[in-house]
């Protein structure tokens, strides 16, 4: 699931705020910001794919770069 | 553009879903069409059929042939649908009280027959769609809002239900253990008989608050640390069982003839012909 | 002309075969008194044409098997009596409101609850009208020989397909089990509606968007790649839950009014002897039976008397009714009840002549004798 290729994609109106994505997250990559999840730190995820595989919401998962025109946000 | 597995299987036009936050029938959910899409099946020839309360809301989302019927019956309504077309994939989305309370008597015959059928019990240990009541599944001395000095109702181990009434593929996965429930549900489809998946998940709302388990995250780290796998719990004494979730395949039987493979034997037996 | 089967049948058998000539290859069913041979026939015939059966485990199974079928495009069938018709209602609902076509035969036995289990009735004529729970729309159709049952419970699967409704093949005990000689068509003699659907996939799609003009959805059934939803909630044209109180209104209104503005094709009835009776007898079912030797000993009698048969129970044929109701002095309404179908015959008649009930609640049949009394004194 790792890969340079990959990155963080998120759907803000989809996110909940539960929080999952954050506590499990292995790199502590992201946050809560007015019960939206955050990308807080970028540089610190490794792509492992936990939150998009914990995230009851589809709000967060990874993208290949290469088809990646836009982000939601 | 979401996930390509959300967008391939997902009507995303109606997300978000109307499930609370925290809640893991969306993981769930996931996990079915991860599955769906790991098996390569024809989506012409997969039916979703669900019953009613928050479980049930699962079949809209999904871009399949899918159905959203009556509260209890979703089984018996995949056990027309299969009898009419042996040759579809028919998976019923359900839950703790729609499949083990108001349904129950469809579960135990449809497993009986053995027709193969696939059903994903979201088990939630409560009734979330009317407000927190106890189900069949609520451990005793839990609290429900109809169990204000806590439930003095035995539960049922569901597939162990399923099992006895004669089930061929039973299994048990969680809201944390995503990746092996998604291969139990696979297992489970491409299972020729009667299969049950039953899936422990997480309702924060009204399980979580009513007996203080805390939020998502804390619910999810129980389930992390009260399981364990099916292999493990071989070795484990009863007592060291207690209140524990064990996961894994549970029971398969893939000798027991499938039922409508039985009816078309009936058909030629009668003289007529088959369409399938 | 293709030459005819002749076969002394009971009614409940010659459903089994109407069933079967109209394309039923579905049947899910439970055993229950007195309407048990339709399940026992259905089990036996099925397999030989194709078709398949299956004993569910209670009543509520069976109605949500034959639903489960029918969105395959399958036609269905289940039967039962009183007790299990009442625990069908849900799910009739649930198929009026998803527009699910599929027949559900009740052979009437004598009610409430068990009841008299072999005994005829006519108990449950409102119960066919309003079983399930909110508005909702139902054909129900009422026979009164054996050789109608066979040509009305094909004309049954007909209108489910042609106005996508529920329809109650609303038997009673007396036709269920009287054998008489019938002729059963030749298949091709007989009209079979099949399914409507869209052509265009992208229309398709939108199952219940109702071409214009129409009222009734063209819905593809589940298996040909067209992918939708079918609720019982209330739903808009994709079959997406709505909440919209303009998409809820026009969607229910829509389904009653399928019915409503088609209700004289829909409707069925016999008259004899109308146009110069002073009394009208109304009735239907197997008890129609007896009202006509009434009425051949009353006009031995010299009573002037008329029949009107509904055979359409629901809708009830109300403009033919209404109609004679203009001339007629009285109207004697004979059917195995405490009185449900007179509720129907005097809302029509709206006081215009008088309307008598008479009806029987003791598991027998009304005899002709009993009802030639009545024609005897309301005629004084």
């Amino acid at each position: 699931m790792a890969g340079k290729e990959k990155r963080l994609r998120i759907n803000a109106r989809w996110c909940k705020g539960c929080g999952i994505c954050v506590a499990f997250c292995p790199r502590q990559v992201l946050s809560l910001v007015k019960d939206k999840v955050r990308i807080q730190s970028p540089e610190k995820c490794i792509r492992c794919g936990m939150c998009e595989m914990r995230c009851p919401d589809y709000a967060i998962w990874l993208e290949d770069i290469d088809e990646t025109e836009e982000n939601y946000g | 553009m979401p996930s390509t597995l959300i967008e391939k299987y997902i009507r995303e036009s109606h997300l978000p879903h109307i499930w609370c936050a925290g809640c893991g029938n969306g993981t769930i959910m996931r996990d079915v069409i991860q599955a769906i899409d790991n098996l390569g099946l024809d989506k012409k020839d997969v039916v979703i059929v669900s019953g009613i309360g928050c479980s049930a809301r699962a079949a809209g989302y999904m871009n399949f042939n899918s159905i959203h019927t009556t509260h209890g019956r979703a089984i018996a309504f995949a056990t027309g649908i299969k009898m009419a077309k042996p040759h579809m994939k028919v998976i019923v989305l359900t839950g703790d009280g729609d499949a083990a309370a108001i349904g129950g008597n469809h579960l135990i015959h449809a497993a009986r027959r053995n027709i193969d059928l696939t059903v994903v019990v979201f088990n939630n240990s409560i009734y979330g769609m009317t407000g927190g009541q106890f189900s069949p599944t609520t451990p005793t001395g839990e609290f429900a809002t109809t169990a204000p000095y806590g439930s003095i109702d035995p539960n049922f181990d569901i597939p162990e239900l399923a099992r006895a009434a004669g089930a061929t593929y039973t299994a048990r996965g969680t809201t944390y253990h995503v990746p092996q429930t998604i291969k139990l549900i696979e297992n489970a489809i491409a299972h020729d008989g009667f299969s049950i998946v039953e899936c422990v998940t997480t309702c924060p709302t009204y399980y979580g608050r009513k007996n203080k388990k805390g939020d998502a995250v804390k619910m999810l780290e129980y389930q992390r640390d009260n399981s364990v796998s099916v292999a493990k719990a071989k070795t484990m004494t009863a007592e060291e069982l207690k209140g524990k979730i064990v996961f894994g395949e549970l029971y398969v039987d893939n000798e027991k003839p499938e039922y409508t493979k039985e009816y078309e034997k009936i058909i030629e037996i009668a003289g007529g012909r088959s369409d399938e | 002309m293709a030459e005819r089967k002749r076969a002394l049948l009971q009614g409940n058998e010659a459903v089994v075969e109407g069933a079967i000539a109209a394309g039923m290859r579905f049947f899910a069913g439970y055993p229950i008194t007195p309407s048990t041979e339709i399940a026992e026939g259905c089990a036996k015939r099925l397999p030989e044409v194709g078709g398949r059966f299956i004993q569910m485990e209670d009543e509520l199974a069976s109605m949500a098997a034959v639903i489960g079928a029918s969105v395959t495009g399958t036609k269905s069938m289940t039967a039962t009596s009183g007790p299990g018709f009442s625990l069908k209602q849900e799910n009739i609902g649930y198929a009026a409101l998803a527009e699910i076509p599929c027949v559900i035969v009740d052979v009437q036995r004598q009610g409430p609850s068990t009841g008299l289990p072999t005994s005829p009735s006519q108990g449950d004529y409102m119960q066919a009208r309003w079983g399930t729970h909110g508005d909702h729309p139902v054909i129900a159709v009422s026979p009164s020989s054996v050789q109608e049952t066979y040509e009305e419970t094909i004309r049954c699967f007909n209108l489910a397909e042609r106005y996508r409704v529920p329809v109650i093949l609303l038997m009673d005990e007396i036709v269920g089990h009287m054998r008489e000689g019938i002729e059963m068509m030749s298949p091709e003699e007989i009209t079979v509606l099949d399914r409507l659907v869209k052509e265009d996939p992208e229309q398709a799609a939108m199952p219940y968007d109702i071409v214009p003009g129409e009222y009734v959805p063209r819905i593809t059934p589940f298996g040909e790649g067209i992918y939708y939803n079918i609720t019982g909630l209330l739903h808009d044209n994709w079959g997406f839950p709505s909440t919209s109180p303009v998409k809820n209104n026009r969607q229910t209104t829509r389904i009653m009014n399928k019915i409503i503005k088609n209700a004289e094709q829909i409707e069925k009835y016999e008259t004899d002897g109308v146009d110069d009776c002073d009394t009208l007898i109304v009735s239907f079912g197997g008890t129609a039976r007896s009202a006509e030797a009434a009425i051949t000993i009353a006009r031995e009698n010299d009573y002037k008397v008329g029949l009107f048969r509904p055979v359409t129970v629901w809708p009830f044929p109300e403009k033919a009714l209404s109609e004679i109701c203009d001339h007629v002095k009285n109207i004697i309404v004979a059917e195995l009840n405490f009185g449900q179908m007179t509720l129907e015959v005097e809302r029509i008649a709206k006081g215009r002549c008088e309307v008598t009930h008479i009806g029987k609640v003791n598991g027998t049949i009304l005899k002709p004798n009993e009802i030639y009394r009545l024609i005897r004194e309301v005629s004084r």
